[in-house]
């Protein structure tokens, strides 16, 4: 009788040492988790988690910190951008990210995404939008779809009463400060492989000092939408996807010359 | 080193390049944006940053990120400026991390005047924002003094890892006098070990305001208010003239005090003894040398260019003991060392009462006059 020896196990798949071990308080099905495991992919894969400082913002993600093994601060909310503006003018070595949500970032934080664009600030944002504030209980936020019900728009955005959804990637796109600027999706696997090489090219312009990047990645917040995650992630296809297309909004010659 | 002939905001500016700041980051506003000028032509020729924000929101926020990689950091404005930074300094005193402000006062509410008034201090002693915290403030009566105040700033900052702010009139940021500036020190090369720079070689430092839990945030509101009673045994700061055999006092900060300082020396050339406490750190207040005061006084006269907000530390600190005045000018005018003289004679030719308000008696005062 011939035994065969055991052959070791062959890892193919692990979480990124980046990441904490740890459970998050994110919801089931949320996406947070994927863009989390994105960027820590990224940040290994460049060899830059001794030199990242992160800056979290206000929203689902005001917990960012807890789950990545670099240094992070605390930005109030809509304010990460200015933040990442003083971390980097005075450490222009380290790498800064800023990770921000739709309500952060397209509502109470306008201005400051807007001149962080505009001045070229050489930082990275990572931005999610998922059509609604997810921290406070699922309150209509600016990128709410018109007719989509939210608790505080129970009939469904009214546009007459509340005006139209902004789209952050093509009003960025219009200022020269800005150097990368594209929107992707963690709805499918290709999406999410094509938003994991969107936020390696946002680092890899950083790293070069190529100046301002954003990938815009959109969401699901199952919870909130009131749907099982299957239910939300056709929502996003079907809903967002249209408002929302999918497509690179800004890339410079300089960024566009990356190979990743 | 010589006496140069200084504008006040410059002077500060360049005091705190000399103190060793790394970056500035503000917004325009008069009548201090000479110093924002100032930071404009200097910090980029020193290579140290510099960014003109898009709002007050956007410079304290630059500085609050400034601030947790540990760098000397500060950003200046005034009044309605001062309140819109609010938000950021509460984040930053809740993170404890060092940072200087200058707020050069002009006259309010809502968007007032632009000229001189010290319309802020409940803003900045009794409030900087919400939650339970202080900030050391210093307020300078002379260009010289907010030269060397600016320096102190920075170091006390760093110290106690907290918020100093330098509390200034309007005058003073756009008046010239002779001072001279300190020599330049060295930027500091390395970075605190609390600081957000990249977890290389330590485990990683993460800098936040946010205390989720309430028992931790009692904790840390406990541990704030240990550090400000340290703060309060060590930091007090005030300056007496004439004090040695005086039996009435007065008590102004910041011009009002020097103005009142030409008041109190024409009384005294009068014959009225009289004698001046100028409060240098408002916060902490010099409370226990106005208690002693009580034993020596027979009443004090507060002065100031605003409704009488220090005036409500002052009587505390009296609490009821001796009679208390006050006066102010408001709404940017400078009080006149005659009208403080006034008060002076007033305070020392008729009886004085526990009785009433002082705030009450002097409105009615103003208004018969007007």
């Amino acid at each position: 009788m011939v035994i065969a020896e055991p052959q070791p196990e062959e890892l193919v798949y692990e979480r990124p040492h980046t990441l904490l071990e740890c459970a998050t308080h994110y919801c089931p099905g949320c996406t947070h988790g994927v863009a989390h495991r994105l960027i820590a992919e990224v940040i290994e894969e460049l060899g830059i988690r001794e030199r990242t400082v992160g800056v979290a913002s206000v929203g689902c993600s005001v917990f960012a910190y807890n789950y990545y093994d670099f240094d992070w601060v605390q930005s109030p909310h809509g304010r990460a951008p200015a933040m990442a503006t003083g971390v980097k003018r005075c450490l222009p070595d380290r790498v800064v990210l800023t990770y921000q949500g739709d309500g952060d970032m397209a509502s109470i934080g306008t201005g400051e995404i807007i001149h962080a664009a505009a001045r070229g600030e050489n930082i990275c944002v990572f931005f999610l939008n998922n059509a609604n504030y997810g921290m406070t209980g699922g309150q209509m936020a600016p990128t709410t779809l018109p007719g989509q019900k939210t608790t505080s728009s129970p009939n469904g955005r009214d546009v007459e009463l509340s005006g139209y959804p902004i789209r952050v990637s093509e009003m960025l796109s219009t200022l020269d400060g800005a150097s990368y600027v594209v929107r992707r999706s963690l709805h499918d696997p290709k999406s999410i492989r094509q938003a994991k090489k969107a936020i390696r090219i946002a680092f890899e312009t950083q790293l070069r000092g190529l100046g301002f990047s954003m990938v815009e990645m959109l969401s699901i917040c199952p919870t909130n939408w009131g749907m099982s995650a299957p239910q939300s992630v056709k929502w996003l296809s079907e809903h967002m996807l249209p408002y929302y297309p999918l497509g690179d909004y800004k890339v410079i010659p300089a960024v566009a010359q990356i190979k990743v | 080193m010589t006496l140069e002939l200084l504008k006040g905001n410059e002077a500060i500016a360049e005091a705190a390049i000399r103190a060793g700041l790394q970056a500035y980051f503000g917004y325009p506003i008069t009548p201090q944006t000479e110093l924002l000028e100032w930071m404009s032509k200097r910090m980029p020729e020193l290579g140290r940053a510099f960014v003109q924000a898009e709002s007050e929101l956007g410079a304290i926020n630059m500085c609050y990120g400034a601030a947790c990689t540990g760098a000397r950091v500060m950003t200046s404005s005034s009044s309605p400026g001062i309140s819109l930074m609010l938000e950021g300094i509460s984040y930053i005193a809740g993170t404890q991390v060092p940072f200087v402000l200058i707020d050069v006062m002009r006259g309010g509410p809502g968007l007032g005047n632009i000229a001189p008034a010290q319309s802020d201090y409940n803003q900045i002693v009794h409030g900087g924002g919400h939650g339970d915290f202080h900030a050391i403030v210093l307020a300078p009566a002379s260009i010289q003094e907010a030269i060397d105040l600016t320096g102190l700033c920075f170091d006390l900052a760093d110290k106690y890892r907290t918020i100093a702010v330098l509390l200034l009139d309007g005058s003073l940021g756009q008046m010239m006098e002779p001072g001279e500036l300190p020599p330049m020190q060295p930027v500091r090369q390395e970075h605190p070990a609390w600081a957000a720079t990249g977890a290389l070689g330590r485990k990683r430092n993460i800098l936040t305001s946010i205390y989720l839990n309430p028992p931790d945030e009692e904790r840390v509101n406990l541990q704030m208010l240990k550090q400000w009673h340290e703060i309060q045994a060590n930091e007090v700061r005030f300056k007496t003239y004439y004090m040695e055999d005086a039996r009435f006092a007065v008590v102004g900060f910041g011009s009002a005090g020097r103005v009142a300082l030409s008041a109190v020396r024409a009384a005294r050339a009068e014959g009225i003894p009289v004698g001046l406490l100028r409060p240098i750190s408002v916060s902490p207040f010099p409370e226990e040398q106005i208690r002693q005061l009580c034993e020596q006084v027979e009443g004090f006269l507060v002065v100031e260019m605003n409704t009488g907000q220090m005036l409500d530390d002052v009587r505390l600190a009296v609490a009821g003991r001796k009679p208390v005045e006050f006066y102010g000018r408001m709404g940017g005018i400078i009080p006149f060392p005659d009208e403080i003289l006034t008060e002076i004679r007033r305070m020392a030719a008729e009886p004085l009462t526990l009785d009433g308000h002082p705030r009450q008696r002097w409105l009615e005062r103003m208004l018969a006059a007007a």
